[in-house]
Parts: structure tokens; C-alpha cells; sequence
């Protein structure tokens, strides 16, 4: 899932400064799971806005709602009366989601209630890791499962660098060292031979090196008949 | 094979090799560089010039190594990935062969969260080991790592660095055979006090048979005070100082020269571990006692396999 942290309250408000009518979104998936844009989430900023407005004497009107996946562009459409009157939407969920609110109501001011970390996973209650760095041309299967890329600070694709030590990552005391983690794994899965094999340079080309990425699933993908017949839009 | 650099020449013959560390000026004035170059001329086979050693902005390795030059000393470029894609590394090592520079010293490079530069974007598009694929197929086939044609090969004689004190420790010495096979002529370590640590990674090496195959240049560092000492202890990630050495330098009445003292003992007894064909000397800021341990140590005057051109 997509990991992401609310904004300080008095970065969102900056934010907001020359706009009065505010629609907070929230969104049911990701951002819900780790507690930074979910329908609580959204009530609770919504609340302080309006707190915060009150003190101020800002006459806001902010009212919120939250949607089951902000990314998908069935789920945002359904907005259009909630939308209808404001001049801001706070977006709580992920950058993608704050760019399809865009995209569908390019009038509207969108600003980000969010910052958008990584793909991570909880790793206990309140404790997210990222866990995927989205390169594109994945090399788990050499790396006992673990993702060098995310999980080593470096993105080394050939073992631990000299920092590596007792488990730990040299930028800090805190930080697993990924490599670490694969020379592990390697070595339960009985694959040690697999941190001997050099990994040549790496194509980054399917990662952010190509520009942004497409990806088309042809046979899903409808043709300009089919989108008449069905009432799809673009 | 010619040798290509001087460094190259010293460790083919099988003499006991020394190189030292001058540390760029964090400037634009080249003159304190100058000024260890001259002093040093004549104690080291050739002169590592770091690049933004610890990620701290510092003149840059490959102008550096062009002072050495003029000044009639062998550099070894260091060329760190943190900072430069694959376009960069092999554009600089054709650079750096072109005007002379030959010794070429493939790092991963530290974390920029250690220097002063914490919120740059990192490249790290090739580990170092990678480096020092794509620059042995340049000097070795001529070819770009993208396959083109080179109109003229380098001539590079490539270094990487080893560390026997990183973990997982198991590791080390594969890792070091998966940088002999991806093209390291010579390795430098890092600075060794835990020697018996050190012994059991040098076994493993001559298990491997890999002292036969790469020049391994051991690491010293005069250590200058208790404290620092304890820092490198601490601090400094991949470092294993044993607690004599700490109470040796706590212990002592004038601790710098008990330093130069340790050093130049541990390059006595590194001289006897078979396997290990030379010593790297970093003197971090400390650069003018290089020709005392050098001559402490029995090592001067150096042979001199080649002059260098520029
Ligand atoms: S190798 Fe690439 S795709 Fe696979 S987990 Fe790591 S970043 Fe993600
Ligand atoms: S210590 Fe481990 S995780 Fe950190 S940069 Fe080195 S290899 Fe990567």
C-alpha cells in the first residue's frame, strides 16, 4: 500500500490562505491504513479548520467527504455535488489520488493535506516500512525476497557496503540494513551462492529513468466502438 | 601487460607496495595539496586524492589527481558512485587517462547524510562493484558498457576498497572475490587495530586463494588521540578498535607520538600476514607525519617503477 503522513496543521492552513470554501477529502484505502487521510482523518481536520477559523475570524465553510479510492476516477466522479460551491479541495489522500481530483475538476484548486512517502507495509500498529521502490524491473528472486532498492539506503545491488554492521545501516542506529536482511534470507533459503553472483549494472530505464511510466494491458484496454457502446468515457 | 601506472609496476614485481591519503583542501586554493604533494614525494608509490570523502564538499579528485601530476607524483583517483551516474564514471575515467591520471579507485561512496550536503539527491546508479565492471570493460575491450566502440581504450589500473570489519562478516570475503572478479586489480582496506579480525579475514583470503589473483593494500591510520579513538569506536560505522588499543593511547604520556608508534608497529607485523602486498596509510589532516611512519617502518626509500606523465 501507499504510505503517506498528514501535513502540520499550519502547513495545510498556509495552504488554504485566500480560499474560503473548503471541501476536505478523505479516502478509504491506503491512506486510512495508516491513519493519515481515512473518513477519521478527514473529520478530525475538518474540525480543526473550522476551530481554526472560528478563532480567527475567518468565516471558512469546510465540509468533507470521503470516497473509496480517490485513484480511481469512477469513485472521484461521484463528487461533483460535493464539490459544487467550494473553491479549495484538501486532499487527504495520495499524491495520485490529489491529481485525479485535479484531473476531473480542473477548475478546482488542489492541495495536498498529505505528503506521500513511500510502498511500505505496517510493520505493527502505527509503524509503517517502505518496502518497494517501484523500479520496475524487480530483482527479488536474486535477493532472497528482500528489495534492495528500498531497503538499502544506497540501492546496492551486490552485497552490503562497509558501513554494514551488527544488522544496522551505517546512516543510522535505527535503520535495518538491507543487505544485511538479504544475506540473512539468502542464507535460511540455503541460496548464499546468490550473493556471490554479480549483478551487472542495473536497467533503470522501466523505473523513473524512462519518464513517467504507462502500462498498458492491451486486451483490457477498449477500442473506440466498444467505448460508444458501453457510454465509457476516455 | 605494460604496466600502466607506477603503483601498478611496484606490486607486479612484488615489492611491498605503500600508498598514502591526501585529502583535498575544502577550497578552490591548490596549494596545500601542492605542499603535501612535495613533502610526501618519494615515501608512497602513489597518493590516493579522495572525492568528498564523508560526502563533504572538498576540491574535486580528478583536479586533485592533476596537481599530483604536475607536481610529479602518481595519483589514485578515487571515484565515488554516490555522486555520478554511469555516463559520469566512464566519461571521467577517459578523462582521467587521457591526462595521465592511471590508478583508478572504484567506491561506493558514503551516505550523504554524513556530510554537509544532507538533502542532496544520490545517485548511487552503480554500486562499486558494477564501477568496476563497466571500467574493466573499457580498458579491457574498448567498449562502453552501452556496447559502443571506444575510438582509444584507458589505460586504467583499477583499485576497490574492502572492508574486513563490516557485517554480516561471513560475507566479507566473498564480497571481496565478487570485486576480484569484477575487474580490482588492488584492494585497500579499511584502517585495521582489530588485527585478529583482520588474521581470520586474511585466512579466509588465502583460502579463496584470492591473494594470488589482487594486490591487497592494508590500511593504517596514526591515530592521534584516545578520544579519537573512541570516535572511530563509536562513530565510525565498519570500525572495530579493541580496547587495548583505546587504553594504549588513554595511557599514554605524549599520545601522538604513541600513535605514530602503534602505526608504525602495525605496518611491521602486516608486512609478516602473507597475502598482503603493501599498506595504505591514511593520515586524515595528519598528512605531514606520512614520510616519519614510512621511514619508521623500514619502507624508504620507495622504488621507482615509473615516472609519471602528464
Ligand atoms: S526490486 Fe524494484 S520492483 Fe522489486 S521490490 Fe525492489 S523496487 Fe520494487
Ligand atoms: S549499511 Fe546496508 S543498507 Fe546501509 S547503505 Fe550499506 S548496504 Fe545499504
Amino acid at each position: 500500500m501507499i504510505i503517506a503522513e498528514q501535513k502540520p496543521l499550519n502547513e495545510v492552513i498556509e495552504m488554504l490562505e485566500g480560499h474560503s470554501r473548503v471541501l476536505v477529502v478523505g479516502c478509504r484505502s491506503c491512506v486510512a491504513v495508516c491513519l493519515a487521510g481515512g473518513e477519521k482523518e478527514a473529520g478530525i481536520l475538518a474540525e480543526s479548520l473550522r476551530l481554526h477559523s472560528d478563532l480567527k475570524g475567518k468565516e471558512w465553510e469546510v465540509e468533507e467527504v470521503t470516497l473509496e479510492r480517490v485513484c480511481e476516477k469512477e469513485w472521484v466522479r461521484g463528487m461533483d455535488s460535493d464539490i459544487e460551491g467550494k473553491d479549495v479541495v484538501l486532499s487527504l489522500a495520495c499524491g495520485v489520488g490529489a491529481q485525479v481530483i485535479h484531473e476531473l475538476y480542473p477548475g478546482m484548486f488542489v492541495v495536498p493535506g498529505v505528503n506521500t512517502i513511500s510502498m511500505g507495509a505496517p510493520e505493527e500498529q502505527g509503524i509503517y516500512l517502505e518496502k518497494c521502490g517501484g523500479c520496475g524491473d524487480c530483482v527479488l528472486h536474486l535477493t532472497g525476497g528482500v528489495c534492495p532498492v528500498a531497503r538499502c539506503s544506497k540501492s546496492l545491488m551486490n552485497g552490503p557496503c562497509g558501513g554494514s554492521q551488527n544488522g544496522k545501516c551505517e546512516i543510522d542506529p535505527d535503520t535495518p540494513c538491507g543487505w544485511d536482511q538479504i544475506y540473512r534470507s539468502l542464507k535460511e533459503l540455503n541460496r548464499l551462492d546468490l550473493m556471490e553472483t554479480a549483478i551487472p549494472p542495473k536497467n533503470w530505464r522501466p523505473s523513473r529513468s524512462g519518464g513517467p511510466r504507462k502500462t498498458v494491458r492491451k486486451e483490457a484496454v477498449q477500442t473506440d466502438e466498444e467505448k460508444k457502446i458501453r457510454g465509457a468515457s476516455p | 601487460m605494460k604496466a600502466a601506472s607506477n603503483l601498478q609496476g611496484v606490486l607486479d614485481s612484488g615489492q611491498f607496495a605503500v600508498t598514502a591519503e591526501i585529502g583535498p583542501p575544502k577550497g578552490a586554493n591548490p596549494e596545500v595539496l601542492r605542499k603535501h604533494a612535495r613533502n610526501m614525494k618519494g615515501y608512497a608509490d602513489a597518493f590516493n586524492l579522495t572525492d568528498n570523502q564523508t560526502a563533504v564538499v572538498r576540491l574535486s579528485s580528478w583536479a586533485a589527481s592533476l596537481v599530483c601530476l604536475q607536481e610529479g607524483v602518481e595519483p589514485v583517483m578515487q571515484m565515488a558512485c554516490r555522486d555520478r551516474n554511469r555516463i559520469a564514471i566512464q566519461s571521467d575515467a577517459l578523462g582521467a587517462s587521457a591526462l595521465g591520471v592511471r590508478n583508478v579507485l572504484c567506491l561506493t561512496g558514503d551516505h550523504q547524510i554524513f556530510g554537509n550536503q544532507k538533502e542532496a539527491k544520490n545517485v548511487y546508479d552503480l554500486d562499486s562493484i558494477q564501477e568496476l565492471m563497466v571500467l574493466r570493460s573499457m580498458r579491457d575491450e574498448g567498449k562502453t558498457w552501452g556496447g559502443d566502440t571506444l575510438d582509444s581504450a584507458p589505460q586504467l589500473y583499477l583499485g576497490a576498497v574492502e572492508n574486513p570489519f563490516g557485517d554480516p562478516f561471513e560475507f566479507r570475503v566473498p564480497r571481496l572475490a565478487k570485486k576480484v572478479a569484477a575487474g580490482a586489480d588492488f584492494i585497500q582496506t579499511q584502517s585495521i587495530y582489530d588485527m585478529e579480525r583482520f588474521e581470520t579475514f586474511m585466512d579466509q583470503v588465502r583460502e579463496r586463494g584470492l591473494d594470488r589473483k589482487v594486490h591487497i593494500l592494508a590500511g593504517v591510520l596514526p591515530l592521534k588521540s584516545a578520544k579519537a579513538a573512541l570516535y572511530m569506536k563509536n562513530k565510525v560505522s565498519g570500525m572495530s578498535v579493541p580496547d587495548e588499543i583505546i587504553d594504549r593511547m588513554k595511557n599514554a604520556a605524549d599520545p601522538k607520538a604513541e600513535g605514530i608508534k602503534l602505526c608504525v608497529e602495525t605496518i611491521e607485523h602486516l608486512k609478516q600476514v602473507k597475502g598482503v602486498h603493501g599498506v595504505h596509510i591514511m593520515a586524515v589532516a595528519w598528512e605531514e607525519k606520512v614520510p616519519e611512519i614510512v621511514r619508521e617502518a623500514g619502507l624508504h626509500p620507495r622504488p621507482v617503477m615509473m615516472e609519471p606523465e602528464h
